[in-house]
């Protein structure tokens, strides 16, 4: 495997609560990587760790071959190869859905508007929401936002996308829509973390799954062995009451 | 009432409108140049740093936990008289009262840029924006929309406020009322005259707000 991510040692505590610990692991390039666990397990705050929404106590997190942690390292540099997308989709409410995706391309790496505009536009496409450019976010729907917002980390040219229950706030019927734009983005190569509670995306399209229970991975198998044969009990029991 | 003398307020009309502009232009001088700075105490006062952040603190304690009247008295007496090397009230009242609303203000930044959720600061963070990047493109542009009712309000109670400054005879509308009141040995003529124009003052001002904030 040739890592793009790897943790060393990881851990993180907010006060007293400890909520990471040792975590160790790497992903490789093009690897899609599906993190699940129960409610409070840590899988936002290792995945937050990873773009340093959070910083950790202890350990280390190096993405191509660069430690986070290293005092040397730009966090803006970082963040900038890093998207992410949120539960609640975070767009920009008083910027059309053009600009939501068009303004870091043009601040962060100074594009000029047209190139800006040209990629924002291919993505939407891509998205399938070319005829919203100019629509503001509050007219979208939950799966239209959500898609927007995954256009708007593409518009950055990640080398790794972030994925935190992207899916859990949608009405049902709007989930594939939203699954089916990362399935995409899985076809073409893109190296992917994702926390959610869709098991059969996890299944369909995760190269390997990461249970994890109390701040520790307590197994990292591909979805055939984890989903039919989890060699964890704690495993068996999540797994048995989500499925 | 049968007597109320209209002479009076015929006579001294043109300094009540002298006045009026006088106090327009203290409280507009105060709330802008006061707004300004506040903008920096609520960012200071928003800051991690604790150097940053406690003489920010300091300040707004003061200026929201003391007297205005003391300010201006302090201003005037004790700051400008000592920097210009005389007396000016007119400069003293628009620098106490810029003093004092720079701390109400500051607090209006506060809130307003922290009621905006975090999952925009987040966004924006993990597009690679830097934290400048951020509060000018994200945070500060949905954070004013909310304030300006609160900016608003502040104008107004500036506008009344800065009545007090007549106490050390900046020519305003208040100190004209005064004047008027001890020249005729009259109450009734001068005051209502003023507070009628004061009321003009606030509740187009109110006017002014609500219909900026429909049409936001
Ligand atoms: N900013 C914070 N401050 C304090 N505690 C926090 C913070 N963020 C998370 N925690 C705590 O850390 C623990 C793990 O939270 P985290 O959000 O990572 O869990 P999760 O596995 O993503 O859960 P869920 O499935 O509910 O999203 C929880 O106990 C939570 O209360
Ligand atoms: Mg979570």
């Amino acid at each position: 495997m040739d890592p793009i991510i790897q943790v060393k040692d990881l851990s993180k505590s907010f006060g007293s609560n400890v909520v990471l610990s040792d975590i160790n692991m790497e992903i490789g390039r093009n690897e899609v990587v599906v993190v699940i666990g129960p409610s409070g397990s840590g899988k936002s705050t290792f995945l937050r760790c990873l773009n340093l929404l959070e910083t950790p106590q202890a350990g280390d997190i190096t993405i191509e071959g660069r430690s986070l942690m290293d005092k040397g390292t730009k966090i803006e540099e970082v963040r900038a190869e890093v998207g992410m997308v949120f539960q609640q989709f975070n767009l920009f409410p008083h910027l059309k859905v053009i600009d939501n995706i068009m303004l870091s391309p043009m601040k962060v790496k100074k594009w000029t508007a047209e190139a800006a505009r040209k990629k924002a536009m291919e993505l939407l496409g891509k998205v399938g929401l070319a005829d919203k450019a100019n629509a503001y976010p509050t007219s979208l729907s939950g799966g239209q936002a959500q898609r927007v917002a995954i256009a708007r980390a593409l518009a950055m040219e990640p080398k790794i996308m972030l994925f935190d229950e992207p899916t859990s706030a949608l009405d049902p019927e709007m989930i594939g829509e939203v699954l089916g734009v990362m399935k995409d983005l899985a076809r073409e190569g893109m190296t992917m973390v994702v926390v959610t509670h869709e098991m059969g995306f996890a299944r369909e399209v995760g190269n390997r799954i990461v249970f994890m229970e109390q701040g520790r991975i307590l197994e990292i198998s591909p979805p055939s062995e984890l989903f039919d044969q989890p060699k964890h009990e704690r495993t068996k029991a999540f797994l048995s009451k989500v499925l | 009432m049968a007597d109320f003398r209209f002479d009076i307020i015929g006579e001294y009309f043109p300094l009540f409108m002298r006045g009026t502009l006088y106090t327009i232009g203290i409280s507009l001088s105060g709330i802008i140049l006061g707004s300004i700075l506040g903008l920096a105490i609520g960012f200071g006062n928003l800051s991690k740093k604790w150097y940053l952040r406690l003489p920010m603190q300091g300040y707004i304690h003061f200026f929201r936990g003391t007297p205005l009247l003391l300010q201006i008295f302090i201003v005037h007496y004790g700051v400008v008289s000592n920097i210009l090397g005389r007396t000016d009230a007119v400069v003293a009242a628009i620098v106490a009262l810029a003093l004092n609303a720079a701390a109400y203000t500051a607090e209006i930044y506060r809130a307003g840029i922290q009621s905006i959720d975090r999952g925009q600061s987040e966004a924006a963070k993990s597009l690679g924006m830097s934290h400048w990047q951020m509060m000018r493109y994200i945070i500060l542009p949905q954070a004013i929309k909310r304030m300006i009712p609160a900016f608003g309000n502040e104008f107004i109670v500036l506008i009344k406020d800065s009545s007090l400054v007549a106490v050390i005879a900046a020519p305003e509308l208040m100190y004209w009322a005064k004047g008027a009141s001890s020249q005729y040995a009259r109450v009734w003529e001068p005051y209502l005259t003023a507070a009628l124009i004061y009321l003009t003052l606030t509740y187009s001002l109110n006017k002014l707000l609500i219909y900026l904030e429909r049409k936001m």
